[in-house]
């Protein structure tokens, strides 16, 4: 009966969270059925642009603290599926299109040096149902369609990491390592849900919020936690469960890894975040000490395991999967400090990271596109070549050691002082000797660049402008947001506020911003 | 733990016994098809869970009978199974084909490039590659990796 | 003009000099021409400020907050004009000598080297202006970048290694400890802004501040306070205009310049005395001002034994600083001027002559004096300016330190800096001596060495007689600093 009178009442702009989703979603069997290789990336560039339109005008309808929600077919929720969309998420969704827009023009021809050509339709439209799965997930209020959309973006993701078989057969052993691991993540995620229905009957996220706090203390509730948790911190690559991220990511081709390791993990983490504060409430959480005595000690051990690690690669796309292990180590780790600083780190940290990385991984793309490999000793020298593409993965590799001036300095600075804030100063300088491993492998790279006699072997040429400009895009962005937090900093800081709130809260504080 | 409590929970015991089979299956089985196998043994115990938990003692098919004019007949004595899980369990079979026919993919691709679909195998090819591009291109590792 | 638009173009000319070097690369004569012209107009500039302001604080520029309450920001007072003035002015300067240096050396990439220069120098000056620890950060670390491709400028394996330590040491250090210090600062007082007095009072606890000023003192490896000193003598391997400007004047001046900020203006010298929190900082300075002069002595390389030298002479600024008294903080914000005089002659002349002669190396030296009698008295008149002897501007800073020390009652930090003066002597005079009066067993004179090329002589005598002018003027360099300790305001 209301939705009906919802109905009427919307106009476009109202179906602008709907549109969100079905236009990539639509993209990508359209693209298949018309089979054809020209069409392919125009559409798909058209569809990720049209979202990253949508997104941008969602986050500004939404930075001012107040919330969307959009009923999935006019069904009121709890029982219908209901779109929710607040400064949080918002944010993410626009780094995930921004993200697509940029590494697509890329894409076109990294993906024609490392693809067979009669797979490139097939591989934009797996790009596109990855491209919305992820947005899915962010967008979605609703538990279960969490899952769906993850699987979505799971299964089109280990198709994409097969890809790069043509280049290196071990893509697909690590696709299949990933599809085994994911899988299970994703299960454990399902019988999550399942104790949760099972305690309160429902599946909307902020439905499920007012019933769980009103169960009090309840086994089968804290038996989906931790399932839920669990799930999620595979498919975030928590730090134990991070196995199949290095193979993944290095034996891809380098567009899908430069698009997954700036949104993939991203996503899992937000849904993390979504779950711990806006579903289970934070008192639950910090009663439950998941954050302080689980996540903590695991995000401190993956910021110097995996940064160690990286520091002894010879390989720079592997370097960098393993520099990204440790720095989703940050992210938990702001999570784990439970406080306003530390929320505000880990989503400001997501979008650095996110453009950070993105830059790195094109411009590695751009470094096999000249001579094949990404090894150190067949990069050698090839900074002096290729100019651009050097400088930016100087600039982006300042940016992940958290130089001033980078987006990355922004994150560290809010996690160091959000460590201050909970009196744990040796975490402070935990998290400051971390980044000297940074520094160390970070420089290796640059070593190899610029300190080294160019490979003979490789093609002496800077890569096309149609790679130079995305990861110019991304790398200029990491110095814009390295000055200008007004956007990145202002919506993670709402965020935090409205994760700490709870999700019940959520609503209080949408109500009182418009009164 | 009475009999009661063991029969009561009759459902939540197989859920556990299949889902640990499946996981031990995914774990300790070499060979990849196996292993595809001992994911579907633990999907579909979660689909027992799901599907279980909607069954409400008596309830019968939630499907309202409707009379010769079409409008429902809601009668409040009688007792519906939860649809919901049913539903919700449909989706997540359909994700689990998708999966399962995906690794079966990949895995006629291992074969073709490996030769092999035993993991142990496949991991000395990988160990062996590793190692020639480690001597090839600098140790990484001290050359484990 | 403006002192605003004053501080956009001395922070600005510098980079528009990078632009211009990277334009002009194939047109030395141009480029360089350029580059002097710009340097000129960036001296002008800051000159402008000192007439604009005086030796009072302008207003404050915020651009924008990067974190709430917290921006990008210029201010103009007495100490940051003072390191302006003296890294501006001898730049031109340098720039004349590293001009003659790097066509008489047949130096390569001389595009690359000049545009990175002056990226440095753009970095020193907005240091010197900056309003906040954070705008000082971003810069410091700017510095930090920038002169690492001149000091790895030859390429050799040898060069890369001292590039390595020299870039490990300066970024760990500033990021593992300068910046969680920093940002603790921040959580603790919640502004960053450098104001008259300090901004810890009240805000933290006696025991912590001793830590806090440990990440400071540490965390600003550019103070190269022992042990992370290592990385000055492993920079030498830059040419000799990089040591001189900015291994002798910039970098390393800008860290003791932040150091003395840090201490003055975030502390509060008055603090630091209450608290007593910076005794032990004092006795580390000691430390490390004996113990380079030590290590100086036994270094054959000229200039390692002059790095070694700057790392002890570092020291007594931050020895300046540690006593907190007005008289200390005093001194060693003259002894920033003063030392800066002094060891780029020294500098300058060591690069004459490796210009002249390719010997790198002291015990080579026997009789150069007599054939380069311009190089090596101006290096005599750096060196005596250096121990401190009057009439030279050294002897005035290491005066008011005295007094400083006197003040704080410290006697035995009088009698360190006294016997630091003997280990001077007993490291630079020899030099002199071995150039000037030992016969030289390899026959230069007849080997057909002569001064070097007049770009490359000119430039140290400058410097020498600035030395001696500095002197007569130090009465108003005091009275110009007074306004740092609130004496005059």
């Amino acid at each position: 009966m209301s939705a009906e009178l919802q109905s009427v009442a919307l106009s476009w702009q109202d179906q602008l969270p709907v549109l969100q989703i079905i236009i990539p979603f639509f993209a990508g069997p359209l693209i298949v059925l018309l089979g054809s290789r020209r069409l392919a990336w125009p559409m798909a560039f058209a569809a990720s642009v049209a979202a990253l339109v949508i997104a941008m005008m969602l986050l500004s309808r939404v930075i001012d603290g107040g919330f969307i929600s959009y009923h999935m077919g006019g069904w009121a929720p709890p029982i219908g599926i209901e779109y929710r969309i607040d400064a949080a998420n918002a944010l993410v969704l626009v780094l995930i299109a921004a993200i697509a827009v940029v590494v697509l023009p890329f894409a076109k021809v990294s993906i024609a040096a490392e693809v067979p050509r009669r797979h490139h339709a097939l591989f934009y439209a797996m790009f596109m149902l990855c491209f919305t799965g992820l947005m899915g997930v962010v967008i979605t209020g609703d538990a279960f369609n969490v899952f769906v959309f993850l699987e979505i973006s799971s299964l089109s993701t280990y198709v994409l990491v097969a890809k790069g078989a043509s280049k290196d057969k071990r893509a697909l052993t690590a696709a299949y390592d990933y599809l085994i691991m994911g899988t299970i993540g994703a299960t454990f995620f399902v019988i999550g849900l399942g104790f949760l229905y099972m305690a309160t009957g429902t599946l909307n996220m902020a439905d499920l919020a007012d019933r769980i706090a009103l169960l009090g203390p309840n086994r089968t509730v804290q038996a989906g936690f931790a399932f839920i948790v669990i799930g999620m911190a595979l498919k975030a690559a928590m730090f134990p469960l991070h196995h199949w991220l290095p193979n993944a990511y290095n034996y891809a081709p380098s567009a899908v890894t430069a698009f997954l390791a700036a949104t993939a993990t991203k996503a899992a983490v937000y849904v993390m975040l979504r779950f711990m504060f806006s579903v289970f409430q934070p008192e639950f959480v910090a009663d439950s000490g998941v954050a302080a005595y689980i996540i903590g000690p695991l995000a401190v051990l993956a910021m110097f395991v995996a940064s160690f690690i990286a520091v002894f690669q010879n390989n720079f796309k592997r370097m960098l999967a393993y520099s990204s292990i440790a720095q989703i180590g940050y992210m938990l780790l702001g999570i784990s400090f439970f406080n306003h600083n530390g929320l505000t780190a880990t989503m400001v940290h997501l979008f650095n990271h996110g453009i950070t990385k993105a830059a790195l991984f094109m411009a590695v793309g751009a470094l096999v596109l000249r001579t094949g490999t990404t090894f150190y000793d067949r990069i050698a020298g090839m900074g002096r070549v290729m100019p651009f593409t050097g400088a930016a993965v100087v600039v982006a590799g300042l940016s992940l050691i958290g130089v001033p001036g980078t987006a990355g300095f922004i994150s560290k600075w809010v996690l160091v002082q959000a460590a201050f804030d909970n009196g744990l100063w040796w975490m402070a300088l935990a998290i400051m000797a971390s980044s000297l491993l940074a520094v160390i492998y970070v420089w290796r790279v640059v070593e190899a660049l610029y300190l080294k006699a160019p490979n003979p072997e490789a093609v002496h040429k800077e890569a096309p402008l149609m790679m130079i400009v995305p990861i110019w895009i991304m790398a200029g962005s990491t110095v814009w947001f390295g000055f200008d937090t007004s956007l990145t900093l202002g919506a993670a800081e709402m965020a935090a506020t409205a994760l700490l709130n709870g999700s019940s809260g959520l609503a209080e504080i949408a109500t009182s911003a418009m009164q | 733990m009475t009999l009661d409590y063991i029969l009561g929970h009759m459902n939540y015991w197989f859920f556990v016994i299949l889902m640990m089979i499946g996981l031990y299956i995914v774990i300790s089985y070499g060979n990849l098809v196996k292993k595809i196998v001992g994911l579907n043994i633990f999907q579909a115990a979660v689909f027992m869970l799901y599907i279980s938990m909607g069954k409400i003692t008596g309830g019968t098919a939630p499907i309202f009978p409707t009379d010769l004019q079409g409008k429902i007949q809601i009668d409040p004595n009688i007792v519906y199974t939860n649809p919901v899980p049913h539903v919700l369990i449909l989706t997540a079979i359909v994700v689990g084909i998708a999966t399962t026919s995906l690794g079966l993919a990949l895995i006629v691709r291992i074969r073709e490039q490996y030769d092999s679909i035993e993991e142990q195998e496949i991991l000395d090819i990988d160990a062996a590659t590793a190692h020639a591009e480690n001597l090839a291109h600098g140790q990484a590792m001290g050359g484990r990796a | 003009m403006e002192t605003n638009t004053l501080i956009a173009l001395a922070i600005l000319l510098p980079i528009l000099a990078m632009v211009g070097n990277m334009a002009f690369k194939n047109l030395p004569n141009i480029r360089d021409s350029f580059t002097l012209f710009c340097a000129g107009l960036t001296f002008a500039s800051v000159l402008g400020i000192l007439s604009n302001v005086g030796n009072g604080t302008s207003e404050t520029i915020a651009l924008f907050d990067v974190f709430p309450g917290l921006p990008i920001a210029f201010s103009v007072e007495p100490l940051g004009l003072l390191f302006a003035i003296v890294a501006s002015g001898l730049w031109i300067v340098t720039h004349i000598y590293a001009i003659g240096y790097m066509r008489g050396n047949n130096e390569s990439h001389h595009a690359r080297f000049f545009a990175s220069f002056s990226l440095a120098i753009s970095a020193a000056l907005g240091i010197a202006f900056s309003a906040n620890m954070l705008t000082l950060f971003l810069f410091y670390e700017m510095l930090t970048v920038s002169t690492f491709p001149l000091v790895a400028h030859k390429g050799t394996p040898e060069a890369v290694r001292g590039a390595k330590i020299y870039l490990g040491i300066l970024i760990g250090t500033s990021i593992a400890l300068l910046l969680t210090g920093v940002i603790w600062t921040y959580t603790l007082a919640g502004t960053l802004d450098f104001t008259q007095g300090g901004i810890l009072q009240g805000k933290v606890s006696g025991t912590l501040v001793p830590v806090l000023l440990a990440l400071y003192a540490f965390g600003i490896g550019k103070a190269a306070l022992m042990p992370f000193h290592k990385w000055l003598p492993a920079a030498m391997v830059a040419p000799t205009p990089v040591s001189a400007l900015l291994h002798a004047v910039a970098v390393v001046k800008a860290g003791v310049f932040t150091m003395l900020k840090v201490g003055i203006y975030i502390f509060g010298i008055d603090f630091l005395a209450e608290t007593g929190a910076s005794e032990w900082l004092m006795w580390l300075a000691a430390f490390t001002i004996i113990m380079a002069s030590v290590i100086a002595m036994q270094q054959d390389n000229l200039k390692k034994r002059l790095a070694y030298s700057t790392i002890s002479q570092l020291s007594y600024i931050t020895l300046g600083m540690a006593l907190a008294t007005s008289m200390g903080a005093l001194g060693g914000g003259m002894h920033i001027a003063m030392h800066a005089m002094g060891k780029i002659t020294l500098f300058m002349c060591a690069g004459s002559i490796y210009v002249a002669t390719h010997k790198t190396e002291i015990s080579q030296m026997q009789g150069l004096g007599r054939v380069m009698p311009i190089t090596f008295g101006a290096f005599l008149i750096g060196a005596l300016s250096i121990i401190g002897l009057p009439p030279l501007g050294g002897s005035w800073s290491k005066w008011l330190l005295m007094v400083g020390a006197a003040d704080a009652g410290q006697q035995i930090m009088i009698a360190v800096l006294m016997l630091s003066s003997l280990l001077n002597v007993a490291y630079l005079l020899p030099i002199v001596g071995r150039g000037f009066f030992l016969k030289d067993t390899q026959n230069n004179a007849v080997s057909g060495i002569k001064e070097s090329p007049l770009l490359v002589w000119l430039p140290p005598a400058v410097t020498a007689f600035g030395c001696l002018v500095v002197f007569f003027y130090a009465g108003q360099i005091l009275a110009f600093l007074m306004p740092i300790t609130g004496a005059a305001q």
